[in-house]
């Protein structure tokens, strides 16, 4: 039992990726990777999200009619995207304003209604807990990696939540070495990054490379 | 009408739901396959768009705003922290509708869009461009030519890359890129080539 529950906290991180093999939930990755700190609250909503509402599907699956179980997902989904969206705007106004719709936009995020869907419809709440928090990290290693390599390059500083920022390649314009690569700050950077870090994931487990 | 103009060309161009704001990416990448597939599910996205905007439009200046309610006597109720719940119920109902209608009335229409169109109620270029719509503070016409014009403009994006990828089939790519990764490249160098796009006023 123990080892399960291990394997369904850590599959998704690496194994079975969410964004890399199963392509769910892409959006919002690239939108709001372009400093750690958003991609941070980004993927703490994300996860909390995907924890809760599986629980609660979870806990209902046994009430919910199979021909309108979908409309019902949903009313969940949006009632805890509502919570975290106003929890997020009480307690971290100017990231909350950053992060704009994207907040929102959780509700659609197809890793939220996959999990739901495809796990906490058939299995006791605690196992959806643990898979809704598995798939929310699996989601989080992606989002922290692009926010971490886009705003290193981009703006040559780290913004860690909480702590404030912090300066890691001096700019040339400040006295120091660093020409900051303006494409690292635009949308186009973050499909790069992601199919090169497909790539490297790929590589490095050959069992899941497409088939033509 | 200028500003509808200006409303048009940037949410089609420099403002494109699919390349610029990352919206509906699921649906994107895993339906360019093929240019057909691509055709109609584009359509239904500037069907239900259309719609699905101007309808959110009109709930939210009349219900959801702050004062609002002030026809009803509630001059100081905001309740604009129902707005998600309400925009994803009122989209999934107009996909229902629509997709009932289209069944009785254009079968032919309805048999051509056949699964795309409840796909729709979880694509977020939908619920992403309510959002937006919101946040912009538009006016209805306002509404009308933005709705329209996104959906158009995603239409667009997913055609491109629909006939990018059928060429590419004929590449050679290395083993890990192929499928997934060598279209999120690709899709990377399409957005680069809107960006030139920025910037550009009417």
């Amino acid at each position: 039992m123990a080892s399960k529950a291990k394997d369904v906290l850590f599959d998704p991180v690496f194994k079975n990726n969410p964004i890399a093999l199963q392509i769910l939930g892409i959006c919002s990755a690239l939108a709001v990777t372009t400093r750690f700190d958003k991609a941070f609250v980004m993927a703490v909503s994300v996860t909390v999200v995907t924890a809760l509402s599986s629980t609660v599907v979870s806990m209902i699956r046994n009430f919910i009619p199979n021909s309108i179980r979908i409309i019902v997902e949903m009313t969940v989904i949006a009632s805890m995207v509502i919570l975290v969206d106003q929890i997020l705007k009480a307690f971290v106004p100017a990231i909350a304003d950053q992060l704009s719709v994207f907040v929102g936009l959780i509700i659609t995020n197809c890793i939220v209604m996959g999990r739901a869907e495809g796990y906490a419809l058939k299995n006791s709440p605690g196992m959806s807990f643990l898979d809704g928090i598995g798939n929310g990290l699996g989601y989080s290693v992606i989002l922290l990696v692009l926010g971490l390599v886009r705003e290193i390059f981009g703006s040559g500083t780290l913004s860690m939540p909480g702590l404030g920022t912090m300066t890691v390649l001096p700019l040339t314009s400040d006295g120091g070495f660093y020409v900051r690569n303006g494409l690292m700050l635009m949308p186009p950077s973050a499909f790069f990054l992601i199919g090169l870090f497909i790539w490297i994931l790929r590589t490095v487990d050959p069992s899941q490379i497409e088939k033509e | 009408m200028e500003q509808h103009l200006s409303i048009l060309f940037e949410s089609v161009f420099s403002k494109n739901l699919a390349l610029a704001f990352f919206l509906g990416m699921c649906t994107f990448l895993a339906l360019s396959k093929s240019m057909k597939t691509a055709i109609g599910l584009g359509f239904a996205v500037i069907v239900v768009q259309g719609i699905t905007v101007p309808v959110n439009n009109l709930i939210y200046q009349l219900l959801l705003k702050k004062g609002a309610l002030a026809w009803a006597g509630l001059p100081s109720t905001d309740l604009e922290f129902l707005g998600l719940i309400s925009y994803i119920g009122t989209i999934a109902a107009m996909v229902q509708i629509l997709e009932m209608f289209l069944d009785r009335y254009v079968p032919a229409l309805y048999n051509q869009l056949g699964i795309f169109l409840p796909l729709i109620t979880v694509n977020c270029a939908i619920l992403g461009g309510s959002l937006l719509m919101i946040e912009q503070q538009m006016t209805f016409p306002q509404s009308v030519t933005y709705g329209f014009s996104s959906g158009l403009g995603w239409a667009l994006a997913i055609c491109a890359l629909a006939g990018v990828r059928e060429k590419l089939r004929y590449n050679d790519i290395p083993a890990g890129l192929r499928g997934l990764g060598i279209t999120f490249i690709t899709v990377g160098l399409m957005a680069m080539a809107f960006l030139a796009f920025a910037g550009i006023e009417i």
